[in-house]
């Protein structure tokens, strides 16, 4: 620092030592968002708060939760469900906060590919979320296994197993896995470590990704509107408020989404004390036995859709077995949404109800998704592995016709 | 002008090359590192010793009745030991013959995802999504890609030691 005097005010003090002034600048209330959008634009900010919940719940259950084969169980259903004081309260928050996030986090991805906030220089803010979307995947599915009942135990082996299909290294990579030849004592710990730590370190950072990613692009609106930010801002400063087509984040943007947010947690804690019971599963109230698989597998519903494509192809095609043809189909479904802004090959960035061709597609994906969901819990057989087969076709057919009738769109529309 | 009497940089090397030479040794010690460290880690992950070596079950197959299940626990694995009555006929690279009996020897975790099939008196049902196998294993319905799998396994006298691999293991991978 060249030249320092002695500051007049708290506030001078630390705008000398951290520049606190510009940062509030640049991060809150000359940070602009447009104007024309949404209660679905409250859901980024809804994720922040399910995402702290989680975490400061999560501290709580850690004080007394044992990462031991012998010990987990009577750890989670014992004592902090009966013996720590509101320790079911933080438990249920948790189970429930783990579940609807992907609630949101579903609901947030669809407005994207709704108002087409994936293109034209979006790309990163997508690809940003979707990483987001594999770590809470990958943190879900880790949180699962810490109790150790029945489900816990079985979601454990079939998800791990299913790595062994990679080829050559499959049958190794799943044993690296576990840390052992089946689940075990290891295979806990090790997803305890990711659970608690490594995950939510990734989390922390990819949100802080997200967040940088919208800076840029800035934050797309109702009519997929191109403006420019610092034209609106200027005019916004200058107090032409009404003509501005932006607002600053702070205090106006986050005022609203407070409001929607409002709304939100109320429902959120009535799922807490009278309908928790969908985020924890019945079975999962059994102990872990690994010689007894319980009748029927089905992991969290947020996973159901994808579960089903993975098991939607129950006969060999063209003499590839249908688990291989399951397996690809699945891990087609798994990254196929990463790759969204370039299937995607119409230039217009619209609502989807705007778009000649897109709007059926989006449509038919939502109730396709539905189905999946709905048959992913349903016991395979007869008729409902039938279904299942169909709507994971569907499902592929969908994703490899959207370049195509994108591509017809462009063409209707002349690519403006 | 004064003359320096030793200054590197004129030389041999250009200050441009000088930050290119360390620039590349740096590069090389981060790799070592960056190699050794995974390699670390990796090892970090692999199954304990103690776990590798705990591998072995030893069964004595002479008091179990005809058809009717028995499950043994072999490294973490359910293992299916059927005895046949007079009246099932064996397969030949399926079924083992210890003593006067053909048996079932076979891992008891469905090919296809890993759940534990169930046994009605005839075939192998998995429930989790709807496989079938024929009492000696072989897949004939639903997503099961191929048979139940053989454990390596010894006979010795009436006693069968699942891990390690014996001469009829042998002979029937071979053929196989
Ligand atoms: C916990 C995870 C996440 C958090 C905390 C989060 C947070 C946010 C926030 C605060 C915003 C700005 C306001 C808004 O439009 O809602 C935003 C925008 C956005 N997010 Fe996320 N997000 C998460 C996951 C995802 C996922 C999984 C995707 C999908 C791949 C995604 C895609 C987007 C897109 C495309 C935008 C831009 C929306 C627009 O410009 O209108 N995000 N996110
Ligand atoms: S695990 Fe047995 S049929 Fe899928």
């Amino acid at each position: 620092m060249a030249e320092f005097k002695k500051a007049e005010s708290t506030l001078e003090w630390f705008d000398q030592r951290l520049g606190v002034t510009n940062l509030y600048k640049v991060m809150m209330s000359e940070y602009w968002i447009p104007k024309k959008i949404n209660f679905l634009w409250a859901m980024g900010v809804i994720l922040v708060m399910l995402f702290k919940i989680l975490l400061i719940s999560g501290i709580f259950l850690l004080m007394y939760y044992k990462p031991d084969v012998n010990l987990a169980f009577d750890s989670v259903n014992y004592t902090i469900m009966q013996e720590v004081g509101y320790g079911w309260l933080m438990r249920h928050i948790h189970a429930v906060g783990a579940s609807v996030v992907f609630l949101v986090i579903y609901i947030h991805m669809f407005t994207g590919i709704y108002y087409g906030s994936y293109k034209k220089g979006r790309e990163m803010i997508w690809i940003s979320g979707m990483l987001l979307f594999v770590l809470f995947s990958a943190e879900g599915f880790s949180g699962y296994m810490l109790p150790w009942g029945q489900m816990s135990y079985w979601a454990a082996y079939v998800i791990t197993e299913i790595f062994g299909g990679i080829p050559f290294i499959g049958d190794e990579l799943v044993v690296w896995i576990r840390g052992n030849f089946y689940v075990s004592d290891a295979t806990l710990t090790r997803f305890f470590m990711l659970h608690v730590l490594l995950i939510p370190l990734a989390i922390l950072g990819a949100i802080a990704f997200h967040f940088y990613a919208l800076r840029f692009p800035h934050v797309n609106n109702e009519d997929g509107e191109f403006f420019d930010f610092d034209e609106e801002a200027e005019k916004y400063l200058a107090g032409n408020k009404k003509e501005s087509k932006v607002v600053p984040f702070w205090p106006v943007f986050l005022s609203k989404d407070f409001m929607v947010l409002g709304f939100f947690m109320i429902f959120f804690f009535y799922l807490v004390f009278y309908h928790y019971s969908f985020a924890m599963d019945a079975i999962n109230f059994d102990k872990a036995d690994g010689l007894k698989t319980p009748a029927h597998i089905y992991p969290e519903w947020y996973f159901l859709w994808s579960y089903e494509v993975l098991r939607g192809f129950f006969f060999d095609i063209a003499g590839i077995s249908g688990k291989d043809l399951g397996l690809i189909a699945f891990a087609i479904a798994n990254g196929i949404f990463l790759v969204f802004p370039w299937l995607d090959r119409s230039p217009l960035v619209k609502p989807a109800n705007q778009r000649p061709y897109f709007k059926y597609w989006f449509w038919l994906l939502i109730a396709d998704l539905i189905v999946l969901t709905i048959y992913g819990k349903l016991p395979p057989t007869g008729v409902n592995a039938w279904v299942g087969f169909f709507s994971s076709m569907t499902f592929l057919i969908l994703f490899a016709l959207l370049p195509v009738i994108t591509k017809m769109e462009a063409k209707k529309v002349g690519g403006e | 002008m004064t003359v320096k009497l030793l200054d590197i940089s004129e030389i041999n090397m250009t200050n441009e090359s000088r930050r290119g030479f360390i620039g590349k040794a740096f590069g090389a010690v981060a790799g070592v590192g960056a190699v050794a460290s995974l390699v670390a880690m990796k090892k970090t992950w692999d199954p304990l010793p103690s776990v590798m070596s705990a591998g072995f079950t030893t069964v004595d197959v002479s008091s179990l009745a005809e058809n009717k299940l028995e499950i043994v626990v072999w490294r973490g694995k359910p293992i299916f030991l059927l005895k046949y009555s007079a009246a099932m006929k064996p397969t030949d690279g399926r079924n083992i013959k210890i003593g006067d009996h053909y048996f079932s020897v076979m891992i008891g975790l469905c090919t296809h995802l890993g759940c534990i099939p169930a046994y009605n008196g005839e075939i192998f049902k998995c429930a989790c999504h709807g496989g079938e196998f024929t009492s000696d294993g072989v897949n004939t319905f639903g997503p099961p890609p191929r048979p139940l799998d053989i454990p390596p396994f010894k006979i010795d006298g009436t006693t069968l030691v699942l891990g390690e691999e014996g001469e009829e293991y042998k002979k029937m991978t071979a053929k196989a």
